[in-house]
């Protein structure tokens, strides 16, 4: 598996800076009174897989909400600076969150599918996106369900209630359902820590499988994982009250030199 | 939420007509007191409000000249057997919530609570019939008439019994589990837990459940009108018959026009009023012992 | 010692609640229970209800309850929606909660008065099944809503969280997913409000009437079997006995209704379950 990931970090290292599919700047999303996060301005490059490491309670989850506007849904929840991607600030009022979303999907923690049926889970998504031939919904069901790893194990039963699968099953119907309208960016709140460690390693193996054709923003507790999986790193740290970022770059280059002390200490697993 | 688009599309609609609709809901209550209002105008215009307490008696003829608009012998009923019955039935229900809670093995609780849910949907004419036809001759044996505020006061008990019953039952149910360990650890016995730390700690909804039991006696008509006599007084005794606000109603409206049907619009206004004031009060109540078990 | 006289005083307590309701429930039964058959469940009310059987009265209750529930479901479905996606601090949804809160304490014969004088006078329909249902549909408005709202309530945050992540809207994500996984509650709510309303008697005395014929429509007056009851115990000389078949049937025809929400809700919930 480190093989197929070497060579592109290197590229990655060694020609100019990617294009960027996000950058937020001066990011920072309140919750009440509470700063749970500011002053993140992040880089997540196009088609590559970005992780967003650090402690407990230093704002990556409420960082990763804010770039597809859940945190809208959270009463109380401000989210202020800017997101921009394609050059627009999806925080501007106007911005509609209903089109963000569809293009910047997101996987959460726990899987959540609807309590429906397999299939219906895929197809809801794609009827309400208009997709009304649905022979084409048919065959974007396969093929999505195929790209998961799941076809095999679930079409003789596809209306089988979606909450009787195991968890990396649903976790993996999740993705797929999230990758069933075609984003061009993927979010992904700690998707394997839900999970055994065997349907975890199914899962982080799709991840680096979405490498090349989307790009991938996944916040992780998991050193282990960013390292395996991440071509580009995030580092963040609760600093005095609120979260904040401390160091971004392409994976290799933080773990093999991190330029900040706390972020050596972080990975060295000196602290925590 | 910021604006999507600024075309017609169904999510708009929706918003807008489910907001329509929990509208209408809340306007109703509006709508009733207004309604009760319009109804009760022309003889709160001929008799003012005072002479519901001030005359000599209910007789509510045509016109308000002539008539007696006295509602004092008709609030000392309703008052009688809504007393008689939150006497009879909130000590027995409290013992019931604690016997549910901490004294009866957990499937006979639960079958109590069941039976108790059971109770509390059983119609209310079926009480009424109940009464008349069973407690109403046993208590004339014993008492003549028999109909009187004691029978009231014996079904109005039966049937509010479950409403107080079980949201004594939910309220000792909150009671934090950490403080009946608490309480445990400090060795104190069962029936010291049960009375010093959860009935206290409960207390906000027992009374609620108190309350709303009396606001459901003192709004009750068919069981009332059937074993209660129906006789204009004020009660000197409890084997004596009365007529409450409710049932007066009842039995008035069929025949009643003009003026005295306004007046009976008129109770129906002040019966409102007065289990308005009794619901605000529990809410105000379950609102305090909210706040108090947030922040304890 | 305390815990013997706690626990005597208690058993005592339950015994007696118990006792009254067992000698309520057996005293309908054991004299409703020998005047039960198909045909009094069939035949028309005759001789002011001491003979023939309860057909029509049957049929005007079920009505009342049909036009009851076609006008409040879909009323309390869209304002439990609002309620459970409302934000408590916001105006709005406390306005509406507290009102609700108020109106389910407001007493039924009051109702009576208000459907009388809305439905029936204002509104021109008279004593009527169509006034009757009106009514009814005010009444139980709030017990609906209130049951509704705490099955939406109970549905996951995840599963908004999903939709709302997909890009689906507000609609859409409402009727496929929301209210099918909200199902047990609503069906339970559907329930209560069918008790509530097939218990009352006073709010249709004035609206629907006493008229024991069969309906030929919506605008004619309908007698309903707790009228039925009510009338035979109260006005009906002699008609004690045929007033416990009508209780019973009542009863009974509750039970059954009750039963069949708790298990369908169960089998519904069940269903749901998460294995994993």
């Amino acid at each position: 598996m480190k093989s197929t990931v070497t060579p592109i970090r290197s590229v990655v290292a060694e020609s100019a800076p990617p294009a960027l599919a996000i950058q937020t700047k001066d990011l920072a999303v309140h919750y009440g009174a509470l700063c749970a996060v500011r002053g993140v301005s992040l880089q997540v490059p196009q088609q590559q897989i970005t992780a967003i490491i650090g402690p407990s309670g230093c704002g990556k989850t409420s960082v990763l909400s804010s770039l597809n506007r859940l945190t809208d849904l959270i009463p109380g929840a401000r989210v202020s600076g800017q997101i921009l991607i394609d050059g627009a600030d999806v925080l501007w009022p106007a911005y509609d969150p209903v089109a963000l979303r569809r293009r910047v999907g997101k996987v959460f923690q726990k899987p959540n599918p609807f309590p429906l049926s397999i299939a219906r889970n895929l197809d809801l998504p794609l009827r309400d996106q208009g997709v009304r031939n649905a022979d084409e919904r048919a065959g974007r069901i396969e093929a999505v369900l195929r790209r998961v790893g799941l076809w095999d194990e679930v079409a003789q039963r596809l209306d089988m209630p979606a909450q009787q699968l195991s968890g990396g099953q649903q976790q993996r119907l999740c993705i797929a359902r999230a990758l069933v309208l075609e984003p061009d960016i993927l979010l992904m709140d700690e998707p394997c820590s839900a999970l055994d460690p065997i349907a975890s390693g199914v899962v982080e193996g799709l991840i680096e499988e979405l490498r090349g054709d989307y790009t991938v923003v996944v916040v992780t507790h998991n050193l282990q994982q960013a390292r395996r999986i991440a071509d580009h790193l995030a580092v963040f740290w609760t600093s005095g009250d609120a979260g904040c970022l401390v160091e971004q770059g392409p994976a290799g280059a933080i773990f093999d030199s991190p330029k900040q002390a706390i972020t050596a200490a972080y990975l060295d697993g000196r602290c925590c | 939420m910021p604006a999507s688009a600024s075309r017609l599309d169904p999510d708009r609609l929706l918003t807008g007509g489910l907001r329509l609709c929990a509208a209408f809901s809340a306007a109703l209550l509006i709508l009733v007191v207004i309604f009760l209002l319009l109804q009760a105008g022309p003889v709160l215009d001929a008799i003012g409000p005072w002479r519901l307490f001030a005359d000599d008696g209910w007789f509510p003829a045509d016109t308000a000249a002539a008539g007696q608009f006295s509602i004092v012998a008709l609030l000392a009923g309703s008052g009688a057997v809504a007393f008689g019955a939150t006497v009879l039935a909130a000590p027995l229900a409290i013992a019931s919530a604690v016997f549910c809670r901490f004294v009866a093995p957990p499937r006979i609780g639960q079958l109590f609570r069941r039976m108790l849910e059971v109770l509390a949907g059983v119609p209310s004419v079926v009480f009424g019939f109940w009464g008349l036809v069973v407690l109403v001759p046993l208590i004339n044996r014993w008492q003549p008439p028999g109909a009187s505020v004691l029978a009231g006061a014996l079904v109005l008990g039966l049937m509010i019994l479950p409403t107080i019953a079980l949201l004594a039952d939910s309220a000792l149910r909150s009671v934090p589990r950490a403080t009946l360990s608490a309480a445990a650890a400090l060795g104190l016995s069962r029936w010291r837990t049960a009375l010093q730390v959860a009935l206290p700690a409960a207390r906000g909804g027992v009374v609620t459940g108190i309350i709303l039991g009396v606001a459901r006696a003192i709004g009750e008509t068919m069981a009332v009108l059937m074993v209660c006599g129906n006789v204009v007084q004020v009660p000197a005794s409890v084997f004596e018959p009365v007529r409450t606000l409710t049932a007066n109603i009842a039995l008035e409206m069929a025949y009643a026009y003009g003026d005295h049907r306004s007046a009976l619009f008129l109770t129906g206004l002040v019966l409102t009023l007065l289990v308005i004031a009794l619901v605000l009060v529990a809410e105000l109540g379950r609102g305090a012992n909210a706040r108090r078990t947030a922040h304890g | 010692m305390g815990d013997r006289l706690l626990a005597g005083v208690c058993w005592l307590a339950a015994g007696i609640v118990a006792g009254g309701f067992a000698w309520l429930l057996g005293d309908i039964v054991m004299n409703g229970l020998g005047q039960i058959n198909l045909m009094y469940l069939l035949m028309p009310v005759a001789d002011a209800g001491r003979a023939g059987g309860i057909g029509p009265v049957i049929v005007s209750t079920s009505l009342i309850l049909v036009v009851c529930l076609s006008v409040s479901l879909p009323l309390g479905l869209a304002t439990a929606i609002v309620l459970s996606e409302a934000d408590d601090e916001r105006w709005f949804g406390r306005l509406v909660r507290r009102s609700l809160d108020v109106l389910a304490g407001v007493p039924s014969i009051v109702f009576g008065l208000f459907g009388y004088a809305v439905f029936g006078l204002a509104l021109g329909l008279g004593f009527s099944i169509l006034s009757g249902g009106l009514t009814l549909a005010c009444m139980v408005l709030p017990i609906l809503i209130r049951s509704i709202e705490q099955g939406l309530r109970a549905v996951p945050i995840d599963i908004r969280h999903a939709a709302a992540a997909l890009g689906m809207q507000r609609w859409r994500t409402l009727v496929a997913v929301l209210l099918p996984a909200a199902a047990p509650g609503v069906l339970v709510g559907v329930v209560l409000g069918i008790g509530r309303a097939a218990a009352e008697t006073a709010a249709l005395l004035f609206t629907s009437g006493y008229v024991a014929r069969m309906p030929d429509s919506l605008l004619d007056s309908g007698r309903s079997l707790s009228v039925h009851i009510f009338d035979l115990a109260l006005n009906v000389a002699g008609g004690e006995p045929r007033a416990y078949a009508a209780a019973l049937v009542l009863i009974v025809a509750l039970a059954v209704v009750n039963l069949t929400a708790i298990s369908l809700s169960e089998r519904l919930l069940s269903s749901r379950i998460n294995p994993a």
